[in-house]
């Protein structure tokens, strides 16, 4: 990841459905400062809908950190989501499209991927799960 | 929790998403729906989602859901009032919104619900008498 960090790094616990939505706003906010078109904002947002609804229902709760990132030449916002759960022991599987374990329709990792410019997933079984992603300005 | 409002307008429900949906308010608006159909006798449902700026795959879902009751229900969904950035983000992520018709905006959805309340009839109908004939 390049660029610097931080400036107004802000952490949302994900504990309920009230927590997602708190989520999706705060992603929002960070993204408008960021400059990123109205598009590019919408995908980032659901992107970070799909990935809360997955720390929470997969990861059993964790946070998101959200912040600013400046590479020098365009800004953007990263959002990285993290859960103590029980991790995922099949990645490729879990990136299928299609693929779920619970209930869903099996897009939110796979979609979300899509949707962002840079995706990295860290995860072991009993370890939990970190999702990184950043969507930069165009 | 909050609910979304169901109006009734003449023979048509209208259900207008003006919050940012916790997924179990979209439940709930998914129970509420079905019990309204019963309630009424509605054949037609229009889901305005202008206020919504983003659909994710479980908005998305529950739409779809929605729209098969109320077709077992005997009513007719169409969802309108989708902005541009929604439906870019909803293609991309890869969501395909089975079942679901849609529409510009309300207008539009109302006459679409209009225009399809006959044919519609006369189509069961005919399936009824002839099983074997449907195709051209």
């Amino acid at each position: 990841m390049t660029g610097s960090e931080g400036l107004d790094h802000q952490v949302q616990a994900i504990g309920n459905d009230e927590d997602v939505v708190r989520v999706r706003q705060l992603v929002r906010t960070v993204a408008v400062a960021a400059k990123l078109s109205l598009v590019d904002q919408t995908k980032v947002v659901t992107a970070a809908s799909e990935l809360a609804r997955n720390t929470l229902v997969y990861g059993g709760g964790g946070e998101a950190a959200v912040s600013t990132v400046d590479n020098g030449v365009r800004r953007g916002v990263r959002v990285v989501f993290s859960d103590s759960g029980p991790g995922i022991a099949d990645i490729d599987l879990a990136l299928t499209d299609g693929y779920t374990s619970g209930g869903g329709l099996g897009l939110g990792l796979s979609g979300a991927r899509r949707l962002v410019d840079e995706f990295e997933l860290d995860t072991a079984v009993g370890a939990g799960t970190t999702v990184a992603v950043v969507k930069w300005a165009r | 929790m909050e609910r979304v409002p169901i109006l009734k307008i003449g023979s048509v429900l209208l259900v207008s998403i003006q919050v940012d949906m916790q997924d179990q308010m979209a439940l709930q608006l998914q129970e509420d729906l079905g019990q309204r159909i019963v309630d009424t006798g509605c054949k037609g449902v229009i889901i305005d989602i202008t206020g919504l700026d983003i659909v994710d795959s479980f908005v998305g879902r529950t739409l779809s859901t929605i729209a098969s009751i109320s077709k077992v229900l005997d009513a007719e969904t169409i969802v309108v009032g989708m902005r541009p950035a929604v439906a870019i983000t909803l293609v991309e992520l890869g969501l395909s919104l089975n079942g679901i018709r849609t529409a510009l905006n309300v207008e539009r959805g109302l006459e679409l619900l209009a225009r399809n309340a006959e044919p519609d009839t006369i189509d069961d109908l005919y399936l009824l008498g002839n099983p074997e004939t449907t195709s051209p």
